[in-house]
């Protein structure tokens, strides 16, 4: 267990490394330099300033001397400055990151609750009228745009209903204190964190439907039965226990597609996330804070991964890496 | 194609090629889905057509008409430019489709040729390969595409009369989206090749003196099309949500040429005006994605039947 764990952090630093030079080589190609925006700024520039400002900050020097440098700062903690915030990049990053995770990890939880049992019932009578109907759901999740989906229920609910707000963490000036002020978050939490649901659930739903109809083919299962053990207890403690151990690789294998859809809830419903983050750093030319956005969402991913594996290897012993299932 | 040889009662000596018609037709909402992207693909195709048949220009702008409602002049009525809907929505389904096919048919080449070459050659280029696609797996797919698409084409070393090409955006969102569709397509190939590379028939033509090309192009590679068709079906839809996510965002396919994602960038501004604007793009990304998948679960049935539940 220890020596898959450390096989795999190494793998997983390695990739983050080589993702660090390709995202840095990535951003000095967006439109615009940090000079550019300077002069942009500031119209008394004269070309010779530009020429020094390039040389105090480095730009004229070659792409792997850029990258060494920044390296060498990022390792030490530093990441530079950022632009939009006049702040740290760090010290902006490290907020996102919190609502991030607020905000998936209710997306998951909720999925959960309701993937599982919707998965489980589709299992019990494949092919019947129930399994039929929440293959239909499923379907409809997985292909709904979520952009499209968070529109309507900003549409819906915020401007035909009024029931609750169309984005923000909170509302400006009156979100009162104590509890009142915690349900005015929860309220602002309905709408994301039911569109990222929607995005995720079909496709937990059909993997975890998929597992059980395999498990309950399986000859423990019929040796259960034959022995009087109850439905109830057949599906529960039988089968989905020996179900849900691949479905929590999934899981934590989704971590990537989950910020994709974390990306676009934020955006859409003004979610102070590192999606959100990301997205208007790009747009804003803030480099430094893109830079730092997009390394942290590859770090994420890299450590559903390891937990991915991890759990594999805990679930399985017989298999000792996920990829020598493959082969 | 040992299923080949099992003979299903009732159907007597029925051909591969019949018996996948028939397994697929027993898909319903795989055939309706089938259906319906074929008119779809009709309409867009006809666009001009209909415009002027219409009388109208995908581009005009009519202030004086803004947000109508449906008429016999404007069937799904104008948008807040005054700019015909259901011809734009036309014009919107051809740039989607036609990048969403251009890009899943370039992400199943690059797989194919990738899984190919991990599965036959083996050893270290297998391992190499694999740990590589791993790699591109698990890299946050979204906001590695923003980045991408929001790149400054100049900064690089293209041709210049490319970037005034007007097109230069769909082929740009084209090979951004085939640069991370490759890798399902080429796991299946690979898995497949290795299973076919110990078969009788590939080891009769390595006999018979085949060289690898011959062996990998005329003996493996036909007999692995199932699965490639049946991910790059699938995959189609999740290339179209990308492609309007990425528009929507206003990165992608740049106005004044309409798809369907970037026909919602004002929805969201006109939502409190003029919310029936919202709808009918959403609705046309999402039934297209839905027929897309279901199509792809038919084909699933109709060509893989070890898949079958």
């Amino acid at each position: 267990m220890i020596r898959i764990l450390g096989t795999r952090v190494s793998e997983s630093l390695i990739v983050l490394l080589i993702m660090s030079f390709v995202i840095y080589g990535l951003i000095g190609l967006m439109p615009g330099d940090p000079i550019d925006e300077m002069i942009a700024a500031n119209p008394l520039l004269t070309s010779e300033d530009v020429a020094r400002l390039k040389a105090l900050h480095g730009l004229d020097k070659p792409l792997m001397e850029r990258y060494g440098n920044w390296l060498w700062a990022a390792v030490h903690g530093d990441f530079g400055f950022s632009r939009i915030h006049a702040k740290p990049a760090v010290d902006v990053l490290l907020p996102h990151l919190g609502n991030t995770l607020i905000l998936m990890t209710a997306a998951v939880v909720l999925s959960l609750l309701i993937a599982l049992p919707l998965g489980v019932y589709a299992a019990i009578k494949p092919n019947s009228a129930l399994d039929y109907t929440i293959n239909m759901f499923c379907f409809a999740g997985i292909s709904v745009p979520p952009f499209w989906l968070a529109l309507l229920a900003i549409i819906l609910f915020a401007v035909l209903l009024g029931w609750l707000p169309a984005g923000g963490m909170e509302t400006v000036g009156g979100a009162g204190t104590g509890w009142s002020s915690l349900a005015d978050r929860l309220k602002h939490m309905i709408l994301p964190v039911g569109v990222l649901t929607l995005h995720s659930v079909g496709g937990y739903t059909r993997f975890v439907r998929a597992s059980m109809i395999q498990v309950l083919r399986q000859d423990f299962i019929r040796t259960a039965r034959a022995k009087g053990v109850g439905p109830t207890r057949l599906l529960m403690g039988h089968a989905l226990r020996n179900a849900i151990l691949p479905f929590i690789t999934v899981v934590a294998l989704s971590f990537g597609s989950l910020f994709s859809g974390a990306l676009i809830t934020e955006t859409m419903f003004s979610w102070l996330g590192v999606g959100k983050m990301i997205y208007d750093s790009v747009l804003g030319n803030d480099f430094n804070l893109a830079l730092i956005g997009l390394l942290f969402a590859t770090l994420m991913t890299l450590v559903g991964n390891i937990m991915a594996d991890v759990a594999y290897a805990w679930a399985d012993p017989r298999i000792s890496t996920r990829r020598g299932l493959e082969t | 194609m040992t299923a080949a040889i099992t003979l299903s009662a009732g159907h007597g000596h029925e051909s591969p090629g019949r018996r996948m018609w028939r397994r697929f037709l027993m898909h319903k909402l795989a055939v309706a889905s089938a259906v319906f992207l074929a008119l779809l693909a009709l309409i867009a195709l006809a666009a001009p057509l209909s415009e002027a048949l219409l009388g109208l220009d995908a581009n005009r702008v009519d202030l004086l008409g803004r947000l109508a409602p449906p008429s016999w002049a404007h069937p799904f009525g104008t948008d807040e430019l005054g700019r015909d809907l259901f011809v734009r929505l036309s014009y919107g389904g051809q740039v989607s489709l036609a990048v969403a096919l251009a890009a899943a048919v370039f992400s199943a080449v690059i797989g194919t040729l990738v899984g190919l070459a991990a599965g036959y050659f083996g050893g270290r280029l297998d391992a190499f390969l694999m740990r590589f696609t791993d790699g591109v797996i698990s890299l946050p797919l979204l906001p590695l595409l923003i980045v991408l698409v929001a790149i400054d084409l100049s900064k690089i070393s293209i041709p210049s009369a490319w970037l005034e090409s007007q097109h230069i955006a769909l082929y740009q969102i084209i090979i951004v989206i085939a640069l991370f569709g490759w890798t399902t397509v080429a796991r299946l190939v690979r898995a497949e090749t290795l299973a076919l590379k110990n078969r009788e028939f590939v080891r009769a033509a390595v006999a018979l003196g085949a060289g690898g090309p011959r062996i990998i192009f005329r003996h493996i590679l036909p007999n692995a099309i199932s699965p490639i068709i049946v991910a790059t079906t699938l995959s189609i839809g999740n290339i179209i949500l990308l492609e309007s996510v990425l528009s929507f965002l206003g990165l992608g396919i740049q106005p004044p040429i309409a798809s369907w994602g970037n026909m919602l960038t004002n929805a969201q501004e006109l939502m409190w005006s003029a919310p029936a604007l919202a709808v009918w793009p959403g609705l046309m990304i999402f039934l297209t994605v839905i027929a897309f998948n279901f199509l792809g679960d038919g084909l699933q049935d109709a060509l893989d039947p070890r898949a079958l539940s």
